[in-house]
């Protein structure tokens, strides 16, 4: 496009400079004739009645104009304008949070770590096939995904592991991006990282002081090890930063799956070689100051399990109903959904956000931590009076809700009580049925192993509990499952101390492990409170065709009244949008609270929960006070917390907790051995 | 319809700059393929333009008309390109791509090489990339943005000043000013690429990609350039870092060594690494004597400055390079017209003497290596570049007409290399005992400074200002510097840069390597004053191009206008000499690789550390790799695959495959040992130097 405006411009001027060049007028004798024949011929009848083509060109030109007067002008423009505009319209706005403390006084003072979560971290292109040719360190996630949009498939053949091994496929080598560029931005304009970096430099933060710890998230925790010696970098790194800052421990912020991540981490650096890192057994005590965790998926996350099942969550659900044709089209081939099932199903990092705890944790069939009991109202005498009155702070009406219930085949059996239903078992159900053309589907996915007769039977099961959702998933995915249940695992360790937990598996399940001997360390759980979260789905069978996934979230199902918890098939919790409170506040409240054998060295918890308030106008962008997954990195109150937690603030000092939802009484009502 | 294309491209640049700012970014893709389809739509645009100008004349007569002729032209142009565009996006991408060139990268796959020792690169001085962590108001929005290098400049073209502001280093303490902090880019992209499409380590990194190189194996050393060598310690402790980064490749590579990739004065940075690692804290890095045998293989110098350029002494004394001369010759009032208030020379000469890293790269071991006022090494080179056959011939002629300065049956037109400045032609050919014998330090600054007061500046921007026009023309009238007493000048033309950077640099020659004095930091970026670590097994490369002429010694004149603010001296680029002879514009060239003579490249892989000298106590193993120049043959080449120039050597295919062999495992003998184009090995044994 500059190139007309150059053409343009360069013209212009060059009738202005007026020199008259040799060359050029003989060019234009030359043409002299061809203009005459045209002229004449537009002045008779152009001036009146252009053709279509001409207007239509007249218009285009006029648009273009306009555009790049306007992008001029836009460009000219001091970079302080804007920022007037803003402050004319909204009043002043409050100083950032780094801003605000750097008057404070606060200066850099402990070094600080970032660990990026799912999704979020770039990764990058090393070695791959002919269709990527030329592609070569090039972001293949993240950024702006630039060239990759144009070839979706090689894309995804690059982005997917290999089914088998959790590895690359041969011939492939995608790697994660390094240094804190990693995941400061997802896309052009989407921060990550980027306003908690930036608030940090306020205070004096710069690249020697703040380490991205970037892994590859698709890979199951131990094979960032194995393969790229994820786990040895971060060790050495935060080696580094505290030989380089005179002995002044690190703070350690992960994000979301980060934070699991780094629970693996913790027990790796202290196994002794060649299994884990072999710091010795003080290691974290020595060089982790303390562990602000963000939107902490410790529990894992129900969305996950719709992801897993069907490859859908809520929005896409919706989405899918809205336009059922659009994502399922078979003409064009596209076939969306099961390509990204496919490569989804691929990444074993995604089984490390499945529920884990079970029953215990996010309830049975008629119970659930964040329900009151009516039916069986013995367990506690609480009023529901007040709870109605004053339950301004819940997302919706939760009476009557069996959360425990993650995935009912219709909303019937997700109200029923347990007594009423019959559940036909489905593990005898032989596969193998097959569907009779399935071998046409050019897509492989373990669903066209199973055959109606076992899809019936997943149906007629009618509802499963983050207990029995392992089962179901063993049975309609056998070799991901197994390839997944040698990296993680999701129960309640009834014996620590057995030996079979030393196992890596078992590492970033914070039920099954312990936490380091590190007595000064702190573990902070900071979340967004105030917005739906998915909590449990309403499935049904899919109408039946060749080569499609047989189960869908039943999008037509709504609660019966307005504030109900059910909305198009998804019964919502509170949380931050993904991760429920249960999943996120569970173990600082309760489970590592105090001195407990899941914490025995009584390492001090807190639990800081952000309110979810949204932008007060669009010029807020994603909102300084937003409580959802992502945003909360952009939350003042938290990044507040952050900077003063690194400039040497303690738990005590920042205020200790800060609740808004009811956690702790939900934590009370889980029974689990501490 | 020559002069239309230039003026078109000059107004191109104009558009980039204003459209690819924050966050248009499609532009720039825009305009990438811009250049490519311009051919194609020129013969196009060219008719258009035609009727263009044809019409607005008429813009008085009939307003709306010509208006709207105009939106049609432009509707039409639009339309057009964008249909071009969008044949262009749907046809396939491999259909398009120039056909790449099989780089050694994929022959040695072939012949199965696959990534062993890890590789550490170190890029050089300018090429790094720098990102602002903390500005004044002015650079308001550029947080974590590239200043330098990378990207685009044009945060540099919208705000120049401001740009200047935060690149420049305080002045007295060398490090950053009060509430700026900029800093070196980490990781791969910190130099990849300088600007966009013009690859600094990119190829080499493609490269060793293919045979198996990724994040965990390669690194890339960034670091301040700007700074000394230990204030990027200080301040960032990036020699800590880079130490514990090789530690750790080594380990999680299953203990193989690592083989280290320095560029440019990244030779002599890594030089200074290797000292400071084995140095006990609090100097050094506590590694231990034997660090370097255990965790370095090799040592691969590309365009190694061992020596310094020349180049940086032109830089420093007039800020200026042979093209920067020729460009102010062209057009003298570009970059001195004052109307703009530019003065470009001025603010670029302020920003560049707070930079140390500069002081760095001045000429080391004075006279012994770089010629005093009568002879130098480089002696009866050949100048005539493009034909070598008839150099005998020219040589011939030349003798006779200079017949005046003959000194007995020598070849005198030939360089006086060793002046590395000199005053006036005469000045750069007569013999030393024909020349007056003025020692600048005779003139002290004392009585300077009174004539300082008469013509009073404002503030002070380079330390010219300080200097009165009587002590700035006596400088002149010593008519000749060597090396030697080429310090002696700076320091009295810019004693506080001087005083500033000594402390951390030091140019001279040891007599005795066990002097306690030697333990000192400023030292240990000297090769001729630092000895090499005991590491028996480790390897010394000097990989660098040649054949091309080369800066050595530079003819100075006093520069006309005597305003204030303004740079006294400039290279006199009206001196030529005969057909053949070495001096052109006021420099004269010796063989090298457009920035680096041969002398400063290769003499220490050639003498300084052949075999067991004391500089060398340990006997390391050192290889000289030449790669002659030849200009790429094709356009599709780009900047050539078996380019010698200083930067593009990093795309030649011969020293890439040599680097790979030598990272899959490979030995300097079994990649050939000294492979020599130039008289680089004559040379050295000219030069006197007690080994």
């Amino acid at each position: 496009m500059s190139f007309l405006r150059r053409s343009n411009g360069a013209d212009s001027s060059k009738t202005r400079v007026g020199d008259p060049n040799i060359e050029k007028d003989g060019a234009a004798d030359d043409d002299k004739k061809k203009d005459q024949c045209k002229i004449p011929q537009r002045r008779n009848y152009g001036s009146k009645k252009w053709s279509c083509w001409d207007n239509c060109c007249w218009f285009i030109g006029f648009i273009c104009s306009i555009w790049w007067f306007c992008l001029f002008l836009y460009n000219t423009m001091p970079d302080s304008i804007p920022q007037f505009v803003t402050m004319a319209i909204t009043g002043p706005l409050p100083d950032p949070p780094g801003v605000k403390l750097r008057k404070e006084g606060l200066t850099a003072n402990h070094p600080v770590v970032l660990v990026p979560g799912v999704v979020t971290g770039g990764l990058e292109l090393w070695e791959g096939r002919h269709c990527a040719e030329g592609l070569l360190g090039k972001r293949l996630w993240g950024g702006s995904f630039g060239e990759f949009y144009k070839r979706p498939l090689c894309w995804l053949e690059h982005i997917s592991l290999d089914n088998d091994t959790g590895f690359d496929p041969p011939g492939i080598r995608v790697r994660p991006v390094t240094g804190l560029v990693a995941a400061d931005y997802f896309a052009t304009g989407y921060f990550v990282w980027a306003v908690v970096i930036a608030n940090l430099a306020h205070i004096g933060y710069e690249e020697k002081s703040l380490y991205m710890a970037a892994y590859d998230w698709r890979l199951s925790f131990q094979n960032t090890e194995i393969r790229d010696q994820s786990l040895t970098r971060i060790k050495s790194n935060i080696e580094l930063l505290v030989a380089t800052h005179g002995g002044k421990k690190v703070v350690v912020l992960p994000h979301s799956m980060g934070v699991q991540y780094f629970l693996h981490f913790m027990k790796w650096v202290e196994t002794p070689a060649p299994r884990g890192g072999g710091g010795g057994p003080d290691w974290c005590a020595k060089h982790i100051k303390a562990i602000m965790n963000i939107g902490a998926p410790f529990l894992g996350s129900p969305k996950s399990i719709a992801l897993h099942f069907s490859i859908e969550v809520r929005d896409i659900a919706a989405l899918r109903a809205q336009a059922p044709g659009l994502l399922d089209k078979d003409v064009l081939g596209l076939q969306t959904f099961k390509h990204l099932m496919r490569m989804f199903r691929t990444w074993d990092a995604t089984f490390s956000m499945i529920p884990k705890g079970g029953e215990t944790i996010w309830g049975g069939l008629d119970w659930s931590p964040e329900t009151e009991t009516v039916n069986n109202s013995a367990k506690k005498g609480t009023d529901n009076s007040t709870r109605n009155t004053g339950g301004n702070g819940n997302i919706c009406d939760t009476k009557g809700v069996n959360y425990g219930r993650l995935i009912s085949f219709s909303k019937d059996w997700a109200e029923t009580h347990s007594s009423k239903i019959e559940r036909v078992d489905f593990k005898h159900v032989a596969k193998g049925d097959k569907l009779m053309n399935s071998s046409n589907c050019d897509i492989w996915l373990e669903y066209h192993e199973m055959g109606n007769r076992a899809i019936k039977a997943v149906a007629d099961h009618k509802v499963y509990t983050a207990g029995s959702i392992l089962d179901l998933l063993h049975y309609v995915a056998p070799k991901l499952m197994a390839r997944g249940a040698s990296h993680f695992s999701y129960g309640i360790a009834d014996d620590l101390d057995d030996p079979k937990y030393d196992q890596y598996k078992y590492w970033s399940n914070p039920l099954e492990t312990k936490l380091p001997n590190a007595p000064d360390m702190e573990i902070y759980s900071l979340y967004g409170v105030g917005l739906p979260t998915e909590r449990g789905y309403i499935y049904k069978v899919a109408p039946p065709s060749d080569c499609s996934i047989p189960f869908q979230i039943d999008t037509s199902v709504d609660g019966d009244s307005e504030d109900s918890c059910l909305k198009g098939g998804v019964f919502s919790g509170d949380g931050d949008e993904t991760v429920p409170i249960i999943s996120a506040g569970f173990m600082c409240a309760k489970g590592w609270r105090g001195k407990t054998r899941f914490n025995p060295s009584g390492i001090r918890t807190y639990n800081r929960e952000y309110k979810h308030a949204p932008p007060a106008n669009l010029l807020e962008g994603r909102g300084t006070q937003s409580g959802s997954h992502v945003d909360l990195l952009g939350n003042f109150a938290l990044i507040e917390d952050v900077l003063r937690v690194a400039a040497g603030a303690t738990g005590e000092d920042i205020g200790g907790d800060r609740v808004y939802s009811d956690i702790f009484k939900w934590s009370e009502r889980i029974n689990i051995k501490l | 319809m020559a002069s239309v294309l230039r003026f078109r491209k000059l107004c191109y640049v104009e558009s980039a700059v204003k459209c690819t700012s924050v966050g248009y970014e499609s532009f720039e893709i825009d305009e990438k393929l811009d250049k490519k389809e311009e051919d194609v739509l020129s013969a196009n645009n060219f008719a258009l333009e035609i009727n263009k100008k044809r019409k607005q004349p008429k813009r008085q007569p009939k307003e709306w008309r010509c208006l709207d002729s105009c939106c049609w032209i432009i509707g039409y142009l639009c339309t057009t390109w964008w249909l071009l565009l969008f044949f262009y996006h749907c046809l396939p991408v491999t259909l398009l791509r120039v056909p790449e060139l099989p780089g050694p990268g994929v022959r040695l796959k072939r012949e199965g090489l696959t990534a062993l020792h890890p590789v550490v690169l170190v890029p050089g001085i300018v090429t790094g990339g720098l990102e602002l962590w903390e500005g004044r108001p002015c650079a308001d929005g550029l947080f974590r943005k590239r200043l330098w290098g990378g990207g685009s400049f044009t945060q540099i073209f919208k705000r120049p000043l401001c740009l200047l502001e935060h690149l420049s280093l305080h002045y007295e303490t060398g490090l950053d000013p009060q509430g700026i902090r900029v800093r070196a880019v980490p990781g791969l992209v910190g130099a990849d690429y300088f600007a966009p499409g013009y690859f600094v380590w990119a190829v080499l990194i493609e490269n060793l990609a293919k045979i198996g190189y990724e994040g965990k194996n390669l690194h890339m050393a960034a670091y301040d350039w700007r700074l000394s060598f230990q204030n990027t310690e200080i301040r960032d402790h990036a020699l800590t870092r880079l130490k514990s980064k090789i530690e750790l490749m080594y380990i999680s590579n299953g203990y193989k060594k690592v083989v280290a990739v320095p560029h440019s004065m990244g030779v002599i940075y890594f030089l200074h690494f290797l000292k400071w690692v084995e140095t006990p804290p609090p100097m050094g890095g506590g590694g231990g004597p034997g660090w370097c045998a255990k965790h370095i293989k090799a040592v691969m110098n590309i365009g190694p400055a061992f020596l310094g350029v020349p180049k940086a002494v032109s830089n420093l004394f007039s800020a200026e390079g042979k093209d920067v001369s020729y460009i102010r010759a062209m057009a003298p009032g570009v970059f001195d017209s004052e109307i703009l208030g530019l003065q470009t020379f001025e603010r670029v000469m302020r920003m560049a003497r707070t930079w140390d890293s500069i002081v760095s790269l001045l000429p080391k071991g004075g006279e012994v290596i770089w010629g005093n006022m009568d002879r130098s090494p480089e002696e009866g080179h050949v100048c005539d570049f493009s034909k070598k056959s008839h150099s005998k011939t020219s040589l011939t002629t030349n003798n006779v007409n200079n017949s005046d300065v003959k000194r007995g049956f020598l070849v005198k037109d030939l360089a006086n290399y060793g002046r590395i400045i000199s005053f006036g032609k005469p000045a750069s050919v007569l013999h030393s005992s024909k020349l007056p014998t003025a020692d600048s330090k005779e003139y002290s600054r004392t009585s300077t400074s009174e004539n300082f007061n008469n013509f009073s500046c404002g503030e002070a921007w380079t330390e010219y200002d300080e200097m009165s026009r009587q002590s700035i023309q006596n400088v002149a009238a010593d008519k000749a510097y060597t090396t030697t007493t080429l310090l002696d000048l700076l320091r009295f033309v810019a004693p506080k840069m001087m005083r500033r950077a000594e402390a951390h640099f030091s140019h001279g020659i040891a007599e005795n390597l066990d002097d306690p004095k030697y333990n000192h930091y400023k030292y240990w970026s000297n090769p001729l004053e630092t000895k090499l670590s005991d590491a028996p097994d480790m390897e010394i490369y000097c990989m660098y191009g040649v054949g091309i002429p080369t800066e050595r010694s530079y003819v100075y004149k006093l520069s006309p206008n005597s305003r204030c603010k303004s740079i006294p001296y400039q290279i006199d680029n009206s001196v030529h000499g005969e057909d053949g002879s070495c001096l052109k514009g006021g420099v004269y060239f010796a063989d090298g690789d457009e920035s680096v003579p041969v002398l400063s490249a290769g003499f220490m892989c050639a003498k300084g550390w052949r075999g067991r000298t004391r500089f060398n106590p340990s006997g390391i193993a050192t290889y000289i790799r030449e790669y002659r120049h030849k200009p790429p043959t094709s356009l599709m080449e780009g900047r050539g695959i078996e380019s010698g120039s200083h930067v593009d050597i990093m795309g030649n295919f011969a020293l890439i495959e040599d680097i790979m062999r030598v990272a899959a495992g490979a030995t300097g003998d079994e990649i050939g040992g000294d492979q020599i184009h130039s008289d680089i090995i004559k040379m050295s044994e000219r030069i006197n130097l007690g080994l």
